[in-house]
């Protein structure tokens, strides 16, 4: 099993990739709302990609209140 | 369609329509691409009647409040219609509040039973504040075996196979309390009567009939007051059918209307924009030629509904399109806030009319819409039938406040008399909003009287419910306003919340309270962050119960600086 510091990695490239921002300028705590300038449905895209990426299935209430990266890795970690 | 004057409330229009199409498909509930249940009129009664006479084993009265805290899916519906069947008064509550705002308005509402899913309970069990949990019966949905539930019970255990009495109500009778705000400060819950849900369904039916075969997508919540109207009782009155899909993901949204032959789907103006953006990005990608003979059939399309849509025609010249929605689509519905007029128009050049309206939860759900007759990008509409609109204190261009009059104005905030009568005066209903008919009867809206802002995914957030994430921050005073209302402009678009700060006699607004504000907005749903902050160093107008003086303050600020006087955070 993956560790919680390799899981926030894949996340944090997966974003980078797709919404193509430079992988080295996003870090752990940021608000991926603000600092990818997304909007909820646009988040909700990301999570389907990382669920194909780590093959699991997050329903769409384990997002609610989440807005950083490392807390996303949380609850993804939760799941592997 | 049931003829709904016929009916008192809406458990009997319900029952009514359960009786009346017995093997009718009535809800399918899906998750992602799977199904996880169907019903017909005949089996939704089967599944709710034995919960309702479970629920009046456990003594549910006559007039007994109960809330439900679900996303969509079918035991919300189930739910509802027993509370209804009962007598009882629904308090649909927002799955996405935190568990502490839940308790908050639970408490408010003083709901006996609640009926909430798992994931949601759990939270709440969380919170501080749970042991002053007033509710004596909690049913708890799909919770996995051996969970922890505490005191509640499990939802599909409820039950019980006598037969339950029927309880009739009045047309004067409270059927919902919906809150519209006061998820942190005052609450205000709308109590909604059963006469207020008939007449809005059948106004809004009349306009945009359902039949049976006819599918309705639910993605809305359905505890807000669009999709439990046209995602519950305007469908069940006419014999339609309703898709839950218990996730907002847009590639099982597009699934969806081509596995379900959707009809109809009301959307929030951001996800309106983002079947758009899909769309052109599809077009975009095809080669020239096919670009072009696009192009030609939709600009043919454009010219042959100008007058009223044709659906059937629109299908024949732009067959891929239409099959890419289901090949059953007839419109769209959109709502909650604004939508810009050329996407309003795209849909429209495809051959899928929006019907872009404009309401509140107060007013019963909508208040006006548009009817295609012909289509209008630029306004959200002509008032309902049986609606009255008028603009109060117009000024040279004709533009004032919203007020409204019809049978489908609520009939109260729950136990708060002052802030309704400030509300409803002489029966009309100061909406807040700013707006101007025209010529045609059409409204357009120009922005707000009132402070709040709405979001582009149609949640209305007031500063009052915000201020509590800020509560002993380390300044004399504060208080959040939304920055149209500060400074006033004719926009719909780009609203955004500011905090104004009036730091301690001789102490600046140092990089310590930024980051005190900054961290405590990250705090707060995305959506209900603030943009920045004023610094302001004159002492508050406060009441004579020291309450800020909000209107006062404002009329401050707004003659000293201007919005270039707000710090980004």
């Amino acid at each position: 099993m993956s560790s919680l510091q390799s899981t926030t990695d894949e996340v944090l490239r997966l974003a980078a990739e797709h919404f193509k921002v430079p992988r080295e300028q996003l870090t752990p705590d940021d608000d991926f709302f603000k600092k990818l300038g997304i909007n909820s449905l646009q988040a909700l895209d990301l999570l389907t990609r990382i669920e194909h990426h780590f093959k699991i299935e997050l329903p769409d209430y384990e997002l609610q209140g989440v807005s950083d990266f490392r807390t996303l890795a949380e609850r993804i970690q939760l799941r592997l | 369609m049931l003829d709904l004057r016929e009916y008192q409330s809406l458990g009997e229009a319900l029952r009514a329509a359960l009786e009346r199409w017995p093997e009718e498909v009535c809800l399918i509930e899906a998750d992602r691409e799977r199904e996880k249940a169907r019903f017909t009129y005949k089996q939704f009664k089967e599944a709710a009647l034995p919960l309702a006479c479970a629920m009046q084993n456990a003594g549910f009265q006559t007039g007994t409040r109960a809330a439900i805290i679900m996303t969509n899916q079918s035991k919300w519906l189930i739910s509802a219609y027993a509370i209804f069947f009962c007598g009882g008064v629904l308090v649909p509550l927002d799955y996405k509040l935190t568990a502490a705002e839940q308790l908050h308005l639970l408490a408010h509402s003083k709901a006996e039973f609640l009926i909430v899913e798992y994931h949601l309970w759990r939270a709440i069990m969380q919170a501080d504040g749970f042991k002053n949990l007033a509710a004596r019966v909690v049913l708890v949905t799909e919770a996995p075996v051996g969970a922890d539930l505490g005191a509640a019970k499990r939802w599909e255990e409820f039950k019980s196979d006598r037969e339950p009495n029927f309880v009739p109500r009045s047309r004067q009778d409270a059927a919902c309390i919906v809150y519209s705000s006061g998820t942190g400060g005052q609450p205000k819950g709308c109590v909604l009567t059963h006469e207020n849900y008939l007449e809005q369904c059948m106004a809004l039916t009349a306009l945009y009939p359902f039949w049976p075969g006819v599918r309705y997508l639910s993605i809305l919540p359905t505890n807000h007051a669009i999709d439990f109207m046209i995602g519950f009782i305007g469908p069940f009155t006419c014999g339609a059918a309703v898709v839950h899909l218990r996730t907002l993901r847009p590639e099982y949204i597009r699934e969806a209307f081509t596995r379900y032959k959707i009809t109809y789907m009301t959307l929030v103006p951001m996800v309106l924009k983002s079947l758009e953006r899909g769309l052109r990005q599809r077009f975009a990608d095809l080669p020239k030629g096919r670009r072009a003979i696009l192009n030609t059939l939709i600009k043919t399309n454009r010219a042959l509904t100008r007058r009223r849509p044709n659906v059937n025609l629109s299908r024949r010249l732009l067959p891929q399109v239409h099959q890419a929605f289901g090949g059953e689509l007839r419109a769209f519905f959109v709502g909650g806030a604004f939508t810009e007029p050329s996407t309003l128009q795209f849909f429209y050049d495809l051959g899928i009319p929006v019907g872009n309206g404009y309401g509140c939860t107060e007013a019963g759900t909508v208040i006006t819409v548009n009817d295609f007759k012909p289509f209008r990008a630029d306004t959200v509409g002509k008032p309902l039938p049986g609606i009255a609109v008028k603009i109060l204190n117009a000024d040279s261009e004709g533009i004032g406040e919203v007020a409204v009059r019809s049978k489908t104005i609520m009939s109260q905030y729950l136990d708060e008399p002052e802030m309704t009568s400030q509300t409803i005066v002489d029966g009309w209903l100061l909406t807040g909003d700013l707006g101007r008919l025209d010529a045609a009867g059409h409204l357009q809206l120009f922005g707000r009287k009132k402070n709040m802002i709405v979001t582009e995914e149609g949640k209305n957030i007031y500063p009052e419910d915000v201020e509590t994430a800020f509560e002993s921050l380390a300044v004399k005073e504060f208080c959040v306003f939304a920055a149209n209302y500060l400074w006033p402009q004719r926009s719909m678009v780009g609203e955004q919340l500011v905090i104004v700060l009036h730091p301690e006699a001789g102490k600046a607004i140092n990089k310590d309270l930024v980051d005190d504000v900054a961290a405590r907005n990250r705090q707060l749903t995305n959506y209900k962050r603030i943009h920045g902050y004023l610094a302001w160093d004159r002492d508050f107008p406060l009441t004579a119960s020291m309450k800020i003086k909000r209107g006062e303050l404002a009329e401050q600020i707004r003659g000293s600086v201007d919005r270039s006087a707000v710090v980004a955070l």
